[in-house]
């Protein structure tokens, strides 16, 4: 499952896209607004779901290598978090839909780490 | 006249979807279409012939030097160049000892040697011609350019570009090994502000990144990130005026100091429990005081120390022991306690 069919599937908004997202196949996901519970449960490669959308969430992405975030219930990040995400290799998606949703949505489609 | 190509797309781009990947490389060898002079790839070694001179000359020279065209000067100025195609038409009306200005070409495409490579791109694009003369400054024929010259300059300058950051990896991740003391270690000092949010992750993404430029495993680096993110975050959020991160590399350790002047931890002991926090609601909106900062520190780092004096501060010590295959610098052994 690449994150390119997630992102098909799933609707989502490419925030920004600086890697190739054919060639991104996250592993797992994980869930929490709370940035330090993510920064104890996210693993590297996972899918970051969270109604978060200030800059500090690219900084926590970055550090752990997560796969993607996906901003959820129609928050949208700034500019300056945009470009710093841009400049970290961070990919950020969004979508109108809230977080339970997209997790129920992930899991249908397989991703169950 | 040869066909008219107007197109200023260089062909290997032309009809392909453009990646990232790929819009990476183009920005680089464009950057050095504006860079790279045409005089510094051109052929300046050129064989030229008078136009008195005989066609059969011409058909010699191509055939032994393996060149498809000619170029005809005179008192150092070009006059002329005899293609392949000339010499075809010179060779059909069987002229073999006509002289050379009976059949070159008179209506020249050049460029000038002080221009730079984008020129030439264009001009070969533009005009579908494969080779094209050079005049200098005072309009002499100074050399010749073909896209195969093009490509060798660029290719010559990125592996040129390739080297200096292969050294510059080499040199960070041999730094350890090339300097002898009793005890090396390199400092990287980090002054974190109250309440700025908008550098929030900067120290922590500096640091990761420096532990991987020296080569430390990325499990490694990410932990280290993870311990200094919390500790930048504490200072940021909690503090009265911000504080300072010191980070102190070496083979066989990193120290990682996080200290501020106030106001203090009440109850270092307490703090240390996952979930306990004083964030306001303000903070907690924002995703932080979650009450796992210090604990999450505690789980990426080998020993963690947290001194605290109300009013006075806060000064927490964490060290990551590396093990060998772990080592940054590649100097574990020489530097190994």
């Amino acid at each position: 499952m690449t994150l390119e069919q997630i992102i098909q599937s799933l609707e989502l908004e490419v925030l920004t896209a600086p890697k190739e997202v054919s060639e991104i196949t996250p592993t797992s996901g994980y869930i929490s607004d709370m940035l330090s519970c993510v920064m104890t449960g996210a693993k590297n490669q996972s899918i970051w779901v969270t109604l978060q959308s200030h800059n500090n969430i690219v900084a926590v992405a970055c550090l752990l290598d997560v796969a993607a975030i996906i901003i959820t219930e129609g928050a949208k990040p700034d500019d300056e978090t945009i470009q710093k995400a841009k400049d970290e290799g961070v990919v950020l998606l969004s979508t109108p839909h809230n977080s339970f949703y997209v997790v129920g949505k992930l899991w249908e489609m397989g991703i169950r780490d | 006249m040869r066909d008219l190509d107007f197109n200023d797309q260089p062909p290997r781009f032309k009809g392909k979807v453009i990646t990232d990947q790929l819009a990476g490389s183009i920005t680089r060898v464009e950057e050095l279409a504006y860079i790279i002079r045409i005089e510094e790839v051109m052929t300046k070694k050129l064989i030229t012939v008078p136009p008195d001179a005989s066609m059969q000359l011409v058909a010699e020279l191509m055939r032994v030097k393996h060149i498809s065209g000619v170029l005809v000067t005179k008192d150092e100025a070009l006059v002329g160049l005899v293609s392949t195609e000339d010499l075809i038409k010179c060779l059909i009306n069987g002229e073999l000892s006509a002289p050379v200005s009976q059949y070159m070409s008179t209506e020249l495409v050049t460029l000038n040697s002080f221009d730079f490579l984008t020129e030439a791109l264009k001009t070969f694009a533009r005009t579908g011609l494969g080779r094209l003369p050079v005049l200098d400054e005072q309009k002499k024929l100074a050399g010749i350019i073909t896209k195969g010259d093009v490509t060798y300059g660029f290719l010559k300058a990125l592996e040129h570009d390739y080297h200096e950051e292969e050294v510059r990896r080499y040199r960070a991740s041999h730094l350890f090994e090339d300097i002898e003391s009793d005890r090396t270690s390199l400092i990287l000092r980090y002054v974190i502000k109250h309440y700025d949010f908008m550098h929030g992750g900067a120290a922590s993404s500096n640091i990761k990144k420096a532990l991987l430029r020296l080569g430390a495993n990325p499990q490694l680096a990410r932990r280290v990130g993870i311990a200094v993110y919390e500790a930048e975050m504490n200072l940021i959020i909690h503090t009265d005026h911000g504080g300072s991160i010191h980070v102190e590399i070496e083979p066989h350790q990193i120290s990682i100091y996080a200290w501020d002047d106030g106001p203090g931890i009440a109850d270092t002991e307490e703090a240390m429990k996952p979930g306990y926090s004083t964030a306001s609601e303000e903070i907690r909106e924002l995703g932080f005081g979650a009450g796992m900062g210090l604990y999450n520190i505690s789980r990426c780092v080998d020993e963690m120390k947290l001194e605290s004096e109300l009013g006075k501060g806060t000064q927490l010590t964490m060290k990551v022991f590396l093990k060998e295959d772990e080592t940054v610098g590649e100097g574990y052994q020489s530097e190994k306690e």
